[in-house]
């Protein structure tokens, strides 16, 4: 098992560098990113927003909620729900959904192409499969930073709305906890976080898709496979990176 | 013309081609027959260069296919066109853009010089009211037609084509058959079909492999192939009793 493990890493990082030789004529490759950026990017949004708005939202009541000391600031509302926004929640938070939702779209788009045999069909013309079909998607989510900055302004404000209007602090007071203690270097670990999580949501779900094996079945299989490993890859990193940028 | 000299390929521990020889002629179609799982998709899979044999030789018009750098084995690819089992046309492209996409990526021609031998090779292969459409929207004998015209849109010199009536009613498979072998002796291309269909044996077999359990166990052609007694043979295109019809009345007046 180890072993086999093994060799499937081994295999992933040949495919990294496979992705970069041979590549496409740019007039289609133009076309292919803005493809992708349309199928990852844009049509991730709309879910992306819808929760980061409430799920910031409840950061925010769940810490009123938990502040019962009279003694304690109100302000500390802001502060946690950005906190835990800017750190956690949209980085990582929002990555293992796009890896079940961006992930799986890219793992089972592929697979299809491999069962198919429209990835054999592009090989047998001479195209670097690989860097047609995974390149594309690489460059599209260089735009996925954006989305989490997105994610990040939303729960902030989620958190403020429901803490102004549930009545567990003031416009204020809420603001000033937004302020408190700013450190510019955890908005720098968060977009570090996000780029490298980007290149994870890219690469490895494409891994599963191209090197799928059967039919429609497995197909689905994969894409479940697929989403488990990329969160699972996403949590690790998540882990290392912290370790290394943020403990001194 | 592709000559093959001894070519073995295993999987894991599974050896699918045991060691073929045989010589595919241009413009002819070159069939290769045998039951499912006989290896048929492997020996053409090896040919194209997508398996890479264990041993043995594939040489194209002379050209060595081991010997060739990576930029001739490129050149080459660009030389060979091919029809999957399934079609395998690109499902996020219409018609036109699956033809045309050899020229795109290939080519140095304009859009309009594409449009101009997209639309001649649409005609050759007689699809109508489907320029526009996607894979998805047309039948399955149409999807063999986009599937040749993607094959013969950049002057192939050899053509391979996995199965090309497989899922096809009988008489649109004669129709797609005849086609092939139509452009194969207009524009004189080396054709490879797989098959297991005894009717494009009769009606196109100019040249014909059969291969069993991995190894070639007979070759010839449509006449012959009715007047052998090779029992591997036989024993394939006797399975039906209408051949077995066929094969009295061959022996008694000939094809
Ligand atoms: N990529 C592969 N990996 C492992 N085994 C394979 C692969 N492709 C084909 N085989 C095996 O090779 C044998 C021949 O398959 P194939 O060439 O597809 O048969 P045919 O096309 O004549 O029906 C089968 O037993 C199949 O399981
Ligand atoms: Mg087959």
């Amino acid at each position: 098992m180890l072993i086999r493990y093994t060799s499937q890493i081994g295999r992933y990082f040949l495919m990294l560098q496979e992705i970069f030789k041979k590549p496409t004529k740019w007039s289609v490759m133009r076309t292919l990113i803005f493809k992708e950026i349309d199928d990852l990017i844009i049509d991730s949004l709309g879910i992306v927003c819808f929760i980061s708005f409430f799920v910031g939202g409840v950061v925010s009541i769940q810490t009123a909620l938990n502040l019962t000391n009279p003694l304690i600031p109100k302000y500390l509302i802001g502060f946690a729900t950005r906190q835990s926004v800017i750190l956690e929640f949209a980085p990582t938070f929002i990555s293992i959904i796009m890896a079940g939702k961006m992930g799986s779209f890219i793992t089972s788009s592929i697979g299809t192409m491999r069962v198919t045999e429209q990835i054999d069909a592009l090989e047998v013309m001479g195209v670097n499969s690989l860097n047609y079909l995974v390149f594309p998607k690489l460059v599209a989510l260089l735009l996925y930073p954006f989305v989490i900055g997105i994610s990040m302004f939303l729960g902030i404000l989620g958190g403020w709305i429901a803490a102004v209007y549930g009545g567990f602090a003031s416009p204020s007071e809420f603001m000033t906890g937004i302020q408190t203690e700013f450190i510019p270097f955890h908005v720098t670990y968060a977009f570090i976080k996000t780029f490298v999580f980007a290149i994870i949501l890219a690469t490895i779900p494409s891994f599963h898709g191209y090197y799928m094996k059967g039919g429609a079945l497995e197909v689905g299989k994969a894409s479940t496979v697929s989403f488990v490993w990329t969160s699972v890859v996403i949590i690790l990193v998540n882990y290392i990176l912290t370790q290394l940028l943020l403990a001194k | 013309m592709i000559e093959v000299k001894d070519i073995k390929k295993s999987f894991g521990d599974q050896m699918v081609l045991k060691g073929i020889s045989t010589t595919l002629d241009a413009g002819k179609t070159n069939l290769i027959i045998g039951q499912s799982g006989s290896g048929k998709t492997v020996f053409l899979k090896s040919l194209l260069g997508i398996h890479q044999v264990d041993s043995g030789t594939i040489s194209f018009d002379g050209r060595i296919y081991s010997d060739m750098s990576d930029d001739e084995r490129r050149e080459l690819r660009t030389e060979i066109g091919m029809v999957f089992q399934g079609s395998a046309l690109f499902d996020s492209m219409t018609v036109e853009e699956n033809i045309g996409f050899p020229l795109k990526m290939f080519t140095n021609k304009t859009k309009k010089e594409i449009k101009e031998r997209v639309d001649f090779v649409i005609d050759r292969v007689h699809l109508v009211n489907a320029h526009t459409k996607k894979p998805s929207e047309i039948s399955g004998g149409m999807q063999k037609r986009v599937a040749i015209a993607r094959a013969i849109v950049n002057n192939p010199r050899y053509l391979f084509c996995d199965e090309p009536n497989s899922g096809l009613d009988p008489k649109t498979a004669i129709v797609i058959d005849n086609l092939i072998q139509e452009i194969t002796k207009e524009y004189n291309i080396t054709t490879v079909i797989n098959t297991h269909d005894m009717n494009s044996v009769m009606e196109i077999g100019d040249k014909i492999v059969f291969l069993k359990n991995g190894l070639k166990a007979w070759e010839g052609d449509k006449t012959q192939i009715f007047k052998t007694d090779n029992e591997a043979v036989t024993d394939f295109v006797y399975s039906s009793e209408l051949f077995k019809k066929v094969r009295e009345a061959v022996l008694k007046e000939g094809l």
